[in-house]
């Protein structure tokens, strides 16, 4: 075991660096949070200076038209970002750390070139049409109907916790098209785009007050059959595919995020006075422990990830603590500010509010002690 | 960057389980606690000189090496002094068998088994010997295999080193205790998943049952957890470069040590009824987890020690 980055590491930080301290001078001011369209320019040009300066897709293949950076490059990338205060992957993560890769592993030639290097370059947003009001955990259950009509499927019926689909030009969607068949060999994943007729965008509000989610209402709306991933029924095993690219170092910004988040909440108690109730010191402590050892835990599904080519099982186990400790330092935070703390504008209120979705998004808790119990375990079901 | 064992500690892994499934079996344990024998063998596999340079008789490998031994140590419950005489051999006090404890400790565990004990204070390190040293046994201590006693005076004894080598010492030593409760936290969890497999209830195994998986995958998730921030640390005391590891050996032992003792509660838990008697082992694993936790800083200390960091 040796934690020490190698001195090519080393320089690619370097190179890293430098290039940010360029780049981020020149962004324009951050968009209003609520004007979707804004929030899309934004996010896509910074995609497009992340091409143009050769740091889009780290993690894809050459052949993808990434650069086949190492696992550990990745994890420097996102450290280095995250310090600098780059902004986040935003509209562009179900094109960048979702559908693409999965078209990278499951699509044609033709998909290959038609999709990914807009995804890349910023061009073209995505989202994702998987849960439904009916299927969350349990999603195989799902009930969106495709059926064949000559060189279409014809699609009904509802998706939800469509991130971003207001400003989307394409949706990774899981559809039925076999409902004779046992529910998890009865699914296609379809490239839906979002300008077709019969798509209903409704978005939502968060308990947070943001509006990012949408209910995504579909009647008969007329897929071209070329733009199914993988084959006919065979989706499931697509969409496993897709969750396999969720995990690894999909956290990593925002657990170093979390660890400023602690730290500012310190100097808050400083100031406050709550740092001499050794109750709410020691909990902080304890936080700092356990966010240190999640940063472990990320160069450790690193050297996995980077053994193996997939990310390992520990991705549960990340996500599992990550999630809960969330939800801790939120805790923490409304004991810390008091009174301070009884307005959706505080910034700790905001992120305590937040962190309910932390252990529901993604595989919820539940789901992810399962995924642990039976599949790292060997537990029975 | 390589966050994964080497085929050297994978070696040391290997020879470490090979021993203690020969020589510590629980029922070995029970039957004769610590014994001469058994010391002798942890001597020839080299526990205690993991970390003297080659020049000086030992294996000169690292902490990585060091803490990936005590972790398998940790989970066959190895008793003795096992982590303060592979210090104090570091360190250069080559007696046998050492101690070593804070000048304010309280009690000091192994104490008839000791020939040299190592005080650490303020002012840095020194050797006592046995008679520099009185002390009156705890009654029925808490881990039937850790004998302690309390401190009733402690002599001067002779100066080993300054502040410097007292808190590289006492670095080692949480860190290698670290090692051994993350051994406690893993041994715990395979014991109450295994039970979990094979027991019956309601017609099927209980692990089948979420109320119970449940539980199981936590015992999983701290010890990872645990392991990670464990090995991090060792890393950190590995690299001449790097800082003193207080931090990240202090977050390793306050996760360690919560793991052991929470994945031995479940343990039991989980094994229900049997779980609470004697003759099952898993009393015996949270019992040394709580010994272990409570020493070179117990929850308190650390947690305060973090929150300093910041």
């Amino acid at each position: 075991m040796d934690l020490r980055y190698s001195p090519d590491d080393d320089a690619f930080r370097a190179q890293v660096h430098a290039w940010l301290a360029d780049a981020l001078p020149a962004l324009p001011p951050k968009p209003d949070p609520e004007n979707w369209p804004a929030r899309r320019a934004y996010d896509t040009a910074w995609q497009r200076a992340l091409h143009d300066a050769g740091y889009a897709g780290l993690d894809w293949p050459a052949e993808a038209g990434g650069q086949s950076a190492s696992p550990t490059r990745h994890l420097i990338f996102l450290e280095e970002a995250e310090r600098a205060g780059a902004p986040y992957v935003g509209t562009n993560f179900v094109g960048l750390l979702h559908a693409g890769p999965t078209i990278d592993a499951c699509g044609t030639a033709e998909q290959k070139k038609r999709y990914l290097p807009p995804i890349l370059r910023g061009d073209e947003v995505w989202c994702q049409g998987f849960s439904e009001p009916g299927a969350g955990s349990d999603l195989a259950s799902l009930q969106t109907r495709a059926v064949r009509d000559g060189d279409h499927y014809v699609v009904t019926g509802q998706k939800i916790w469509t991130s971003h689909a207001q400003v989307a030009d394409f949706c990774e969607l899981l559809v039925r098209t076999d409902p004779a068949a046992p529910k998890h060999k009865g699914i296609s994943w379809l490239i839906m785009p979002m300008d077709l007729a019969g798509i209903d965008v409704r978005p939502m509000r968060t308990i947070a007050g943001s509006n990012e989610f949408s209910e995504v209402f579909l009647d008969e709306v007329r897929i071209p059959a070329a733009n199914r991933v993988g084959d006919e029924n065979d989706g499931w095993r697509v969409a496993m595919i897709t969750f396999s690219f969720e995990r690894g170092t999909a956290f990593v910004s925002e657990l170093l995020a979390s660890m400023q988040a602690l730290q500012r909440l310190s100097d808050l108690a400083k100031k406050n006075g709550t740092w001499g109730d050794g109750g709410v010191r020691r909990t902080i402590g304890h936080l700092v422990a356990d966010l240190d050892a999640l940063w472990a835990l990320t160069k450790r599904n690193v050297t996995q990830s980077e053994a193996t080519g997939i990310p390992g099982p520990l991705g549960s186990v990340f996500k599992l603590h990550y999630s809960e400790a969330r939800h801790r330092i939120g805790d923490l935070a409304m004991r810390i500010l008091g009174a301070d703390a009884l307005s959706m504008d505080a910034e700790h209120t905001k992120g305590w509010i937040h962190s309910m979705s932390i252990t529901i998004a993604a595989g919820t808790s539940q789901i992810q002690r399962n995924i642990v119990g039976e599949r790292i375990l060997g537990l029975p079901k | 960057m390589n966050f994964d064992l080497s085929p050297d500690e994978r070696a040391l892994q290997d020879a470490i389980r090979e021993l203690c499934a020969r020589r510590f079996a629980p029922a070995d344990l029970r039957a004769e606690g610590m014994s001469a024998g058994r010391w002798g063998a942890l001597e020839e596999a080299g526990v205690f000189t993991l970390r003297v340079p080659e020049d000086d008789g030992g294996l000169g490998l690292g902490m990585t090496h060091a803490v990936v031994a005590f972790e398998d140590l940790g989970r066959a419950l190895v008793p003795g002094p096992i982590v303060e005489t592979h210090v104090a051999r570091a360190h250069g006090v080559p007696a046998p068998t050492s101690g070593l404890i804070e000048r304010a400790a309280p009690t000091i565990d192994h104490f008839e088994h000791l020939l040299a004990i190592v005080v650490l204070d303020a002012g840095g390190a020194a050797r006592l010997e046995p008679s520099d040293v009185e002390v009156e046994p705890v009654e029925a201590p808490l881990d039937p295999f850790t004998p302690a006693h309390r401190i009733v005076s402690l002599g001067d004894g002779e100066r080993v080193g300054g502040p410097d080598v007292a808190s590289r010492m006492r670095a080692e030593a949480t860190m290698l205790t670290a090692a051994m409760l993350t051994g406690i936290a893993a041994a715990t969890t395979d014991a109450a998943v295994a039970y979990a497999k094979e027991r019956e209830q309601f017609g099927k195994p209980i692990g089948a049952f979420q109320a119970v998986k449940h539980l199981c995958a936590d015992m999983y998730v701290r010890m990872e957890v645990a392991r990670a921030a464990v090995y991090a640390a060792a890393c950190v005391l590995d690299d001449p470069a790097g800082d003193d590891g207080a931090r990240a050996v202090a977050g390793a032992k306050l996760l360690a040590g919560e793991a052991a003792v929470a994945n031995g509660k479940t343990s039991i838990q989980v094994h229900g009824g049997m779980g609470f008697t004697w003759e099952v082992d898993q009393h015996l694993y949270l019992k040394r987890a709580a010994v272990l936790r409570n020493a070179f800083g117990g929850t308190h200390a650390h947690e305060e020690a973090m929150a300093a960091c910041l």
